[in-house]
């Protein structure tokens, strides 16, 4: 029981520190000092204290979708697993649930943008959706990877899969299945090189562009969402690549944990390292993480 | 130490040359280095061959036949380019000669060589030392040449490379060793894998049919004998294409002695008979005279490969093509040489009367001509009719057909572009040209040309021994 | 032995992806250099004991492939000061999927031929015969000049791979002397590139067409 609330307890209070780090990261590589690691908590608490600003067009959707993004990414959060320990919700076939979940607060973000009528907030949208659907092969080959490898189709034992010695077998379509989650990762999170969260032009903007509408406590919903989806994913990447069986417990926890921070800071080096992707060449990065972790399966099969 | 100098000697030259202050010494250095690689293989040659040892540095049969070979063109060519490089004084020829005698102590190394690694090290070498002359003009169209050469040579290569580890992996499934020996090969041939041992044959023969130039691997052709100068065109046509056939002829034997014999001959036959066909087809109405020579030799190269695909009779016949060929190919692109030089063009539009404007060259070109497409009293004559023979004895008539309708299209082809060239008025501008022959530019073609004469009307006995004992030892079944 | 093995060939079918997909010609520079390293590393993991030639070689063919050659290509590239997209005549993605396909292609006839029963060549087999598929897409599907040499030398990294299984059937010096005309070869296409740069303003090598019947 203690496992559960702890590790819902860390999921829902130290996922903001993921992007703390990743800015961190990126400020020291660009040579500055950069903010606060806890920068993003310092900005959800000035947004929760901000009035709320409706325009005269919009309708429910609008409110109700960054509740939406923060209650399913936090529902599909559940599944996943920290450490050794059990994932606090699990079932036949969750997975599923898991996409499904994901795609649907990425539906109701997009009908919000959609919702204020303003044609930018549209584009944005449509972008979005049109990566969403090329990530969404790449997240399904990765998970057939699983489910093949563990012979369940339970995330909870799918992603323990990998430490019984799968890797010494299995390193080929390992490696391939993590590169393309990474993939999955950055596009999903909206980092660069699919995306840049720090854009001021909206013609640039994917995610970003969709959300310039909302304002206060509604923003600090979405970016708490983001940050959510972010250790969401990251946690799921870390399962793959590296296996933590071999010290279960709350030493395999503190271990787990540590590796989500080293997660951030890679992600925090390829942001600094790279430069945004030419809009066009979005969908061939998706498409090569798709490639990746289909080899993976077919390697898998053979 | 002394067995290798024919590979060492030019590649030190190389260098000598390479740091030569004078511009009117390194030609002469050439020359006096392919006279010395000269003496030397004719003194190693006149010894009877030694004990076949095994090793993949080692002068066998094949390779006795195919040094000499080489080694008397290039003594040509070396003399030729003394007097060509009179002419081109404007252009600096310190990499000209450099490369010219690194492909002389590469072509060598290829007569050397024993494994299919070294084999294609050699080829390779060959031909990256070659590209650089073929741009010795550095207009856009030479350039252009070299790129197209070198890339479908490189790419051609890669894939005997490919096809060379593909032999190395039958042998290893084959439970023996695995090595690249041509005699481990053959020895262990009857256990080679056999889907390896095909895919391998099919690549080598793409990656050394490239070289030779065999349709449809031919486009670069063309293009690089066309823009060499023709001593690079003699070189290429009549030394490297050789090389390229010996690498083809050890290959067939290999795939012969695994029981595949079949399969290897089918595909050299077809693929033979097809560039023929291609040549024959591209010769009709061609202006460009260099062009011509280089789809000539497509044609003789798709001769060789068919030859190399009938067999073991085949075998004496396809080894004195292989000679006859290159020598008669060498006097032609030196001839053609000097009328390019004489007219500066080598399109019929503007070269015409050529034997009026050159009475010795003319006459050497008219000459060459006819020895090349297999007119008699020439050896092509010769080697032409025992492969015709060869078709005919094994009951294959439509091919003999088609070899026979491909010969003459090639004949119509070449004849109408020659005669052209040579008959008629010279163009003012070509009189008036410097261009005069002189001993060094007429004599090297005259000595081949004399010397694929004398192998029509006799053969003799010493070089029948090198040519029977290099067919001997590339039979199937040794 | 065998998980860093299979890692490291995932790694080098990842790189034909982005060789393939990606837009810039530095990185596509890098990614073969990059590959020219696993590959020196996969020399050394595919020999379980270390002996003095298996190392020279690695660490030959890594400087090679990793440092030399990028160095000659990034010289070429800085001196025909040329834009640095790629300029595919097919595009990106569907290069990018040709080279999955053929990928695929490549492990159904790595798995119809007869291998030997190691643990080597069914990693090595499809991981050579990808790459060698993804050269020669890269050779083809591309106009510049540059990007073809690159397809050229992942083509040969496809074949080195191969190689990595007869090791002992080749001499030292014919191994050294592949390398070395691997390297010469690069080098003599890096001038001629040079060459075409200057003769023709471009190094799209459709203008190459001033040759023809």
């Amino acid at each position: 029981m203690i496992e559960t609330v702890l590790q819902v307890a860390a999921f829902l209070g130290l996922s903001p520190l993921l992007l703390g780090i990743i800015n961190r990261v990126k400020a020291i590589a660009a040579g500055r000092r950069g903010p606060s690691l806890f920068q993003p908590y310092f900005d959800l608490r000035k947004l929760a204290a901000k009035e709320l600003v409706l325009s005269e067009v919009t309708s429910w959707i609008f409110v109700a979708a960054p509740v939406v993004a923060v209650v399913s990414t936090v529902l599909a959060g559940l599944m996943i697993p920290l450490g050794s320990f059990d994932s606090p919700v699990s079932f036949e076939g969750d997975f599923v649930v898991f996409a499904y979940l994901l795609a649907l607060g990425r539906f109701f973000t997009a009908a919000a943008a959609l919702d204020t009528g303003s044609p930018f907030e549209g584009m944005g949208a449509a972008r979005e959706v049109g990566f969403a659907w090329l990530t969404e092969p790449a997240l399904f080959f990765a998970f057939l990877v699983l489910s093949r490898l563990s012979g369940s189709l339970s995330f909870d034992q799918m992603l323990h899969a990998t430490e019984d010695g799968a890797w010494a077998q299995r390193t080929a379509p390992l490696v391939l299945t993590a590169a393309g989650l990474f993939i999955v990762l950055l596009a999903e999170c909206s980092r660069i090189p699919v995306d840049d969260p720090n854009t001021h032009l909206e013609l640039t903007m994917i995610h970003e562009v969709m959300v310039l509408d909302h304002s206060g406590p509604l923003l600090g919903l979405i970016e708490y969402a983001t940050a959510l989806k972010l250790w969401v994913l990251a946690a799921m990447l870390l399962h793959v690549v590296a296996p933590t069986a071999s010290v279960g417990g709350w030493i395999g926890f503190g271990l787990f944990l540590a590796g989500l921070v080293t997660v951030a800071v890679v992600i925090g080096v390829v942001e600094s390292s790279m430069a945004r992707l030419r809009l066009l060449h979005v969908p061939t990065l998706l498409i090569a993480a798709a490639l990746s972790c289909g080899f993976a399966f077919l390697l898998l099969h053979r | 130490m002394v067995s290798l100098s024919p590979i060492l000697l030019p590649l030190v030259m190389a260098v000598v040359v390479f740091f030569t202050p004078s511009k009117r010494w390194r030609p002469r250095l050439l020359a006096a280095t392919a006279v010395a690689h000269f003496a030397l293989t004719v003194a190693l040659l006149s010894q009877p061959a030694g004990p076949v040892t095994s090793g993949w540095l080692r002068l066998d049969a094949p390779g006795r036949l195919l040094l000499g070979l080489v080694s008397l063109l290039f003594l040509c060519c070396a003399v030729y380019s003394v007097g060509y490089l009179r002419y081109r004084v404007e252009r600096a020829n310190r990499r000209f000669c450099a490369c010219l005698l690194v492909a002389l102590g590469t072509m060598s190394l290829v007569a050397y060589s024993q494994h299919f690694g070294l084999l294609w090290v050699s080829m390779e070498a060959t031909t990256l030392a070659t590209a650089p002359l073929i741009y010795f003009n550095r207009t856009p169209r030479s350039i252009e040449a070299t790129w197209k050469y070198l890339m479908l040579s490189s790419v051609g290569l890669a894939m005997a490379l490919f096809g060379s580890f593909f032999l190395g992996y039958a042998a290893l499934l084959g439970g023996g060793e695995a090595s690249l020996l041509f005699s481990d090969l053959l020895v262990g041939a009857e256990a080679l894998s056999k889907p390896w041992l095909r895919a391998g044959f099919a690549l080598l023969l793409v990656g050394y049919g490239t070289k030779l130039g065999l349709a449809p691997m031919h486009t670069w052709k063309p293009d690089a004998y066309g823009e060499a100068p023709g001593v690079v065109g003699a070189v290429l046509a009549g030394g490297l294409t050789s090389c390229a056939f010996l690498a083809l002829a050890r290959l067939t034997q290999v795939a012969g002695a695994a029981g595949e014999g079949d399969y290897a001959n089918r595909l050299l036959v077809l693929i033979g008979i097809g560039s023929m066909g291609v040549a024959g087809a591209l010769l009709l109405g061609q202006r460009d005279l260099k062009r011509m020579l280089a789809y000539s030799s497509v044609e003789q190269m798709g001769i060789l490969a068919l030859a190399a695909g009938l067999g073991a009779g085949a075998g004496f016949a396809a080894m004195l093509h292989m000679v006859n060929n290159a020598l008669a190919k060498g006097a032609l692109f030196l001839a053609v040489g000097n009328v390019h030089r004489a007219f500066g063009s080598k399109t019929i539009d503007t070269v015409r009367g050529a034997l009026t404007r050159l009475p010795v060259s003319g006459t050497l070109f008219l000459l060459a001509f006819f020895a090349v497409t297999g007119s008699p009293p020439f050896g092509l004559f010769a080697s032409e009719l025992l492969i015709l023979k060869e078709i005919f004895a094994g009951g294959r008539y439509v091919l003999g057909g088609f070899f026979l309708a491909f010969l003459f299209l090639a004949f119509a082809g070449m004849g109408s572009t020659t005669l052209t060239a040579l008959q008629g008025r010279p163009p003012r501008s070509a009189r008036d040209s410097n261009y005069r022959d002189r001993f060094a530019t007429v004599a090297p073609p005259l000595l081949l040309l004399g010397i694929v004469l004398l192998f029509g009307l006799w053969l003799p006995d010493p070089i029948r021994a090198l040519v029977s004992d290099a067919a001997a030892a590339l039979e199937v079944g040794r | 032995m065998h998980s860093t093995l299979s890692s490291l060939v995932a790694i080098l079918l990842l790189i034909n992806l982005v060789a393939l997909g990606s837009s810039r010609i530095g990185t596509v520079v890098r990614a073969v250099a990059l590959q020219g390293v696993v590959l020196g590393a996969l020399a050394l993991a595919a020999h379980g004991e270390l002996s003095y030639r298996v190392l020279a070689l690695a660490l030959g063919s890594a400087a090679l492939k990793g440092w030399a050659i990028p160095v000659v290509l990034f010289r070429a590239l800085r001196q025909v000061a040329i834009k640095r997209e790629v300029e595919p005549s097919l595009g990106l993605l569907p290069s990018l999927l040709l080279g999955a396909a053929a990928t695929v292609l490549a492990i159904v006839a790595s798995s119809a031929l007869p291998l030997a029963e190691t643990e080597l060549a069914p990693l090595l087999v499809p991981a050579s015969f990808a790459t060698v598929a993804a050269g020669f897409i890269l050779l083809t599907t591309r106009r510049k000049a540059i990007n073809q040499v690159l397809g050229f030398i992942l083509l040969e990294n496809g074949i080195f791979v191969f190689g990595l299984l007869l090791v002992e059937a080749m001499p030292f010096l014919v191994e050294a002397g592949v390398l070395l005309d691997l390297f010469v070869g690069i080098f003599v296409f890096s001038i001629i590139i040079h060459h075409i740069n200057r003769e023709f303003a471009s190094l799209d090598t459709r203008r190459l067409s001033l040759l023809k019947e």
